[in-house]
């Protein structure tokens, strides 16, 4: 029996809510006495799935057939589950984000596995098996009892602290899967991918500046970005900032776009309608810079500044580049 | 073409959540109920695909009577009738094969609905039906065009978006700019009272997951205000005190 935690790959690396999930998945083996076995799909080098092992993976099965070079949810979610059971997996973790839902969804249906996406923290395991998920963007926590025999927990980031650099405790064994594949899983034809690839991706983003109505116009945002470029930050914005087309519309965040979770949120000339904090209520640090003191968001931030966007965000620029 | 689009009913995005009877249920008292609006964009596109094709639209809710407002209101903007899966839907799964019991294979070309609900936020169902009907899924789909037996669709991938061409039947999560929401006019309004909405019962399932209690967030401390003229120095204080540089 294992633990089998699925982990997204970038351009050959794990991505960081992944290691999170293997994390996340070695704890919850620890705990029912099995061990985490790690399933990496497409192209990546072996030092780079070693890190695995580095979080707590005894094991990494690499599915590296040509066929799986692209994000394909059908394909993956056979592969995943033809490994749940080699493996005999009780408990299947996935970091969330659209393809890990994906697969989940498609390998519990497959498995007759109760799912719950959105999970927060590590299950309470004793007489029975309870997670606690976010709910209402946010808003709420639900825990919920996984009743079936397999259960697939999707797991949202910063529901486990990680060490960037921990020391490595198990040697994770690679080794190479080649399950079969089914012709019906690849009857899509992709005939064209665009990727930001300059800019940080908004729900991996350790620090995110965001901006909205307050900063004006689409030609205002270059000290934004300024002040994005020296904290190392991805770009974000409200709603209306994307329906304007001031900005490209996967930087929208909120409840009906993206849901982050960062260390730090910095709000710049966002009003902080509950529509948009309850895309950004996951931050540990939540920064407000509005010229209108009674601005909602300053209810929900934990620093604040009152003034205009134009004057500020040069100089916490300047500050930030001199803190190297 | 034959259209299927699956809604939910959700408390409105500036409802107030809280619990009653011991934190095992919503307080549902006084909070005003919409169709989930991911799955109004789905609902706008479905509308407008079903008017090209010359095709039909039926919208499917898996829950209780409190939903036919909601479910009249898609009536209104302009699906032909209504099914209603009279069932709490407690959890993903069970209401994902609710869906697949009404869209057997060959029942309809394309399912839409939104990429998740505004209440659970779990973002699965469309996959979990795509499975269960033996059939592509995708999400979240952010365009969608149809020429005859193929779906031609652009969604959003991490950090980015691919375009793609699949053969129908698919079910595909919505999300903007698919479609601009739709207002029902008076004649939609006046029409919608009249189309069927059909209840049906649900088909037994196991229980895979149970709902134990829900909790609210601990409330944020007090906003630490920093004066405009010392802005600068609100980095170190990220830096030292919170510990987030
Ligand atoms: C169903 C539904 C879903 C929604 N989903 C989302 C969502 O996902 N995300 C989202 O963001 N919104 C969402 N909204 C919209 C939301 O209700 C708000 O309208 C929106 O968030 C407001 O955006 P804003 O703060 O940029 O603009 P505004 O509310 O116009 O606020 C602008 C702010 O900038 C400040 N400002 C102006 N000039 C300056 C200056 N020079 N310096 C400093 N501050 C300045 C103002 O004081 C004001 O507080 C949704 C709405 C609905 C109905």
């Amino acid at each position: 029996m294992s633990v089998l935690i699925y982990v997204e790959l970038d351009n050959g690396s794990i991505k960081k809510t992944s290691l999170e999930a293997v994390a996340f998945g070695s704890k919850v083996a620890e705990k029912i006495g099995e061990k985490a076995v790690v399933l990496a799909i497409g192209h990546a080098a072996s030092a780079e799935l070693e890190k695995a092992g580095n979080y707590g993976a005894s094991k990494v099965l690499h599915a590296a057939d040509a066929k799986l070079t692209h994000e394909n949810a059908m394909a993956y979610a056979d592969v995943l589950v033809q490994a749940a059971s080699q493996e005999s997996s009780k408990v299947i973790i996935l970091a969330k984000s659209g393809l890990g839902d994906a697969l989940a969804a498609r390998a519990a249906a497959k498995l007759k596995a109760g799912i719950v996406s959105g999970v927060t923290a590590l299950p309470e395991i004793g007489d029975s098996f309870q997670v606690t998920r976010s709910i209402f963007t946010g808003k709420a926590f639900a825990t919920t009892e996984i009743k079936s025999d397999i259960k697939i927990l999707v797991v949202r980031k910063n529901a486990i602290e990680i060490d960037d650099s921990p020391v490595s405790t198990v040697q994770a064994e690679i080794t190479a899967f080649t399950p079969p594949l089914r012709d019906e899983d690849f009857q899509a034809s992709v005939s064209k991918v665009e990727k930001a690839s300059s800019e940080l991706s908004l729900t991996e983003a350790e620090i995110i500046v965001s901006g909205g109505r307050g900063m004006k116009g689409p030609e205002n945002w270059q000290p934004l970005i300024d002040l994005a470029k020296a904290l190392g930050a991805a770009t974000g914005c409200s709603k209306p900032v994307s329906d304007l087309d001031w900005r490209p519309h996967h930087e929208h965040i909120g409840q009906t776009g993206i849901k982050v979770a960062p260390n730090l949120y910095i709000a710049c000339g966002i009003s902080g309608a509950i529509q948009h904090l309850a895309g950004v209520n996951g931050s540990k640090c939540i920064v407000v810079i509005n010229k209108d003191p009674e601005a909602p968001f300053f209810k929900a931030a934990d620093y604040g500044i009152i003034g205009d966007v134009f004057e500020i965000l040069p100089k916490l620029t300047e500050a930030a580049k001199s803190l190297k | 073409m034959k259209i299927l689009v699956c809604i939910t009913n959700v408390p409105d995005t500036t409802a107030k959540i809280t619990f009653t009877d011991n934190d095992t249920k919503l307080n549902k008292a006084g909070i005003p109920y919409i169709i989930g609006p991911y799955d109004d964009y789905a609902l706008a596109r479905g509308v407008e695909l079903k008017e090209q094709t010359g095709g039909s639209l039926t919208v499917l809710h898996v829950g209780e009577a409190d939903a036919d407002p909601q479910i009249r209101k898609a009536l209104a903007i302009g699906a032909d009738d209504a099914i209603r899966i009279n069932a709490d839907p407690l959890d993903s799964y069970f209401t994902a094969f609710q869906i697949a019991q009404v869209a057997k294979p060959g029942t309809y070309d394309l399912i839409l609905m939104g990429r998740e609900s505004i209440d659970y936020n779990s973002g699965v169902v469309h996959g979990l039906v795509g499975e269960m009907l033996g059939i592509a899924s995708y999400s979240p789909v952010m365009k969608l065009e149809i020429t005859g037996s193929t779906a031609t669709l652009s969604r959003e991938i991490d950090g980015g978006k691919e375009v793609l061409q699949a053969p129908l039947p698919l079910v595909l999560g919505c999300q903007e700019p698919i479609a601009e929401w739709k207002i029902p006019n008076m004649r939609g309004i006046m029409t919608a009272r009249t189309k069927p909405l059909q209840v049906l019962e649900p088909v037994a399932l196991e229980e895979l997951t149970t709902p134990q209690k829900y909790t609210l967030p601990t409330p944020k401390g007090a906003c630490k205000m920093i004066p405009a003229s010392e802005a600068g120095t609100l980095i170190r204080l990220l830096q030292t005190e919170a510990k987030v540089l």
